[in-house]
């Protein structure tokens, strides 16, 4: 930071306060897990939850680092552009809401492929869903991990590569030890724990920050342009999307963000852990409502550092964007404060990396393990056993990219996991429960369709060649100007599923279709 | 409840591997040696009765045209903003500009919508798909 070591605070503080979450939530985790024997316990909790949990539990799997420092970052820098991320974040919801979340309650029991594989060929549709699962959690995972680097860097004030790298496989060793202790059980309270520590957090901040300015937002916002190198222009849209090209990669962006998060199998998997679809609507109210608070209330806090540490100051630190709420924090409550902000971050990227593996394992064991090699002839303490060793390899896995990816520009990740998950998952969702008629090379077809194009999108896009933020800024085979595929991969992805179904002419399973149409509207079968 | 919904087929076996897609599960396995097959609604029947169809009719009239309003609201938007710099830019009160007040509209439709679904669904859909439990529960 820059006024040296001492602006970070205490790193002793910052690390005590974290180690607490750490000592509280695996005392919990332990305490509720003490049978997690069947299929049911591990992978869904034994569907116990009320709607308020697994709706609290959800805003916790949702809101990653990346939403708390990143928007608080965005909008304190670039102002209302920065803004324009939480709406879609947050309306995103009515997809889950209104098409999925109900339907897939009903149909499903521990994944995504049970839904997408209802009423089709088992083994490749479940292979194509642990695929597209096992792709988005990764890439969503590596991000997280890589900004668990840079956060280290700021609020412990550990500058070497090594003692990164350190900090990064405690965080990873920590989370596997909630996925093999907890299971779902245990990851949702830990889910639950950081999400009510995270919203009280930005909430009491936000009123704070309210109160200094008479509460007028006009006031706040007055003062947030005024110390802002972009001036009046940061109540604006436009600053970071002023050419047309950044103007398409907004749109773009906006509808991978709003399509995408019905379709994350993380998001999906939470579903399961409540008893019936009516639990499973209360869940994504309780969502909504928590998530609705917590954006305006990342409002405040951005315009707030604007306005009393200044974009300046927030982006000559160590962090950069990333540093702007905790700097806010530590202007306004001082170390303490600070203490408890970084260690929020901290149990946001911990919590939401377990969710990630928890979600990983299960579709590797449920979907490819259990379906494709065993057949379904499978044991279910023997499909937890392979469950628990995939949880330590992705855990591994995620360390190990974690360090790799430290310090790279990766947070492009995020909204390219979104919109995987909007092209190849929420198309094949939709029609399998609103489309009699769509069968199994449909599925296929839209969701390598939706996975491919985005990756190749991607491969030949600024994000990787051919500009100076890219992956290898020395190279240069850049073909497709946008940096988000969304606007091209989500259309793509529904008309591949359309054209895979009608050209095939493989009739869909009408007995199955009835079944899976009955079941996701009455809850019947359950 | 028609007698179709009561009625039951139980010459229709199922799929190989079917019911490990769907819900049912341990419970099945552990039956009460009664077959699976034959605890099983007859799920076509079901489909055709009315009351299902009447079920379907209700969920598709409201989440269809939310989905479609919310989205072209939000599309909207976000055209406006990626475009429009001129009118999202005009301050109302104060420093407080068009942009933010549309934004926090977004926020405010989230929620109304959420609330008219609820009331909706609690009202409408869930005696509707309860009827239809009852009635299949009370034909085995």
């Amino acid at each position: 930071m820059n006024e040296g070591a001492g602006s970070t605070g205490s790193p002793v503080l910052n690390m005590l306060v974290f180690a607490g979450f750490v000592a509280i939530t695996l005392y919990v985790v332990y305490r509720v897990s003490h049978h997690n024997k069947s299929t049911s316990d591990y992978y869904a909790a034994g569907s116990a939850f009320s709607g308020a949990q697994n709706g609290i539990a959800i805003t916790g799997d949702y809101l990653s680092a990346a939403s708390f420092l990143g928007i608080a970052g965005a909008i304190a820098v670039h102002g209302y552009d920065g803004f324009l991320y939480s709406i879609g974040f947050l309306v995103a919801w009515l997809v889950a809401l209104l098409l999925v979340a109900e339907l897939v309650r009903n149909t499903g029991r521990f994944t995504m492929g049970d839904v997408l594989a209802y009423r089709m060929r088992q083994r490749p549709v479940r292979a194509a869903a642990a695929t597209s699962t096992l792709v988005i959690s990764f890439f969503y995972m590596l991000a997280q991990m890589a900004g668990a680097g840079g956060l280290v860097a700021l609020l412990l004030d550990v500058p070497g590569r090594g003692g990164q790298a350190l900090v990064i496989c405690v965080v990873g060793l920590v989370m596997i030890c909630y996925v093999l202790v907890g299971g779902m059980k245990g990851t949702t309270w830990v889910q639950i724990i950081k999400a009510t520590m995270l919203v009280l957090c930005v909430v009491l901040m936000t009123v704070f920050l309210l109160g200094k300015f008479g509460f007028s937002m006009s006031a706040l916002l007055e003062e947030a342009a005024a110390n802002n190198s972009q001036g009046e222009r940061v109540l604006e849209p436009g600053t970071q999307y002023g050419t047309t090209t950044s103007q398409l990669n907004f749109i773009s962006l906006s509808l991978a963000l709003v399509l995408g998060a019905a379709g994350l199998p993380h998001v999906l998997m939470r579903f399961y852990t409540v008893p019936d679809a009516r639990q499973a609507r209360r869940s994504v109210v309780w969502a909504v409502c928590t998530m609705a608070v917590f954006y305006l209330a990342t409002l405040v806090i951005g315009y707030g550092a604007s306005a009393l540490v200044g974009s300046e100051r927030i982006l000559g630190s160590t962090g950069r964007e990333n540093s702007a709420a905790p700097l806010l924090a530590f202007e306004i409550g001082g170390t303490v404060l600070l203490g408890i902000v970084s260690a929020v971050a901290f149990a946001t990227i911990l919590a939401v990396v377990a969710g990630l593996t928890l979600t990983a394992s299960a579709s590797f064991a449920h979907d490819v393990y259990a379906t494709i090699f065993r057949r379904g002839d499978v044991e279910p303490e023997a499909e937890v056993r392979v469950a628990r060793l995939t949880a330590v390899v992705v855990g591994v896995l995620a360390i190990i990219g974690g360090i790799l990816a430290n310090g790279q520009n990766v947070a492009f990740l995020v909204a390219l996991a979104f919109a995987f998950a909007a092209s190849a998952n929420l198309s094949t969702l939709l029609y399998s429960l609103f489309w009699p008629r769509f069968n199994t090379v449909g599925t296929l077809w839209a969701m390598y369709g939706g996975l491919g194009s985005c990756l190749l999108l991607v491969l030949v896009s600024p994000v990787v060649s051919g500009a100076p933020t890219s992956l290898f800024p020395g190279l240069d085979f850049q073909l497709f100007p946008l940096t988000n595929p969304g606007l091209v991969s989500i259309p793509v992805s529904f008309l591949a599923g359309y054209l895979g179904t009608v050209l095939s002419g493989e009739p869909a399973d009408p007995v199955k279709q009835a079944e899976m149409e009955v079941r996701s509207l009455t809850g019947l079968g359950r | 409840m028609t007698q179709v919904v009561h009625h039951r087929i139980t010459s229709r076996s199922r799929a190989p591997g079917g019911d490990f897609g769907g819900i049912i599960g341990e419970t099945d396995r552990i039956s009460t040696g009664i077959p699976a097959a034959q605890r099983e609604p007859d799920y076509v029947a079901i489909r055709e009765s009315p009351e299902f169809v009447a079920l379907r009719r209700s969920f598709r009239w409201c989440v269809f045209p939310l989905a479609a309003l919310f989205f072209l609201w939000y599309l909207t938007y976000v055209l406006l903003a990626a475009f429009a710099h001129g009118l999202m830019s005009h301050r109302l009160v104060g420093s407080v500009t068009v942009g933010l007040v549309l934004g926090l509209l977004q926020f405010a439709s989230t929620i109304a919508i959420t609330a008219c679904y609820v009331l909706y669904a609690r009202r409408r859909l869930d005696p509707q798909a309860e009827a239809i439990r009852d009635g299949v529960e009370a034909g085995r």
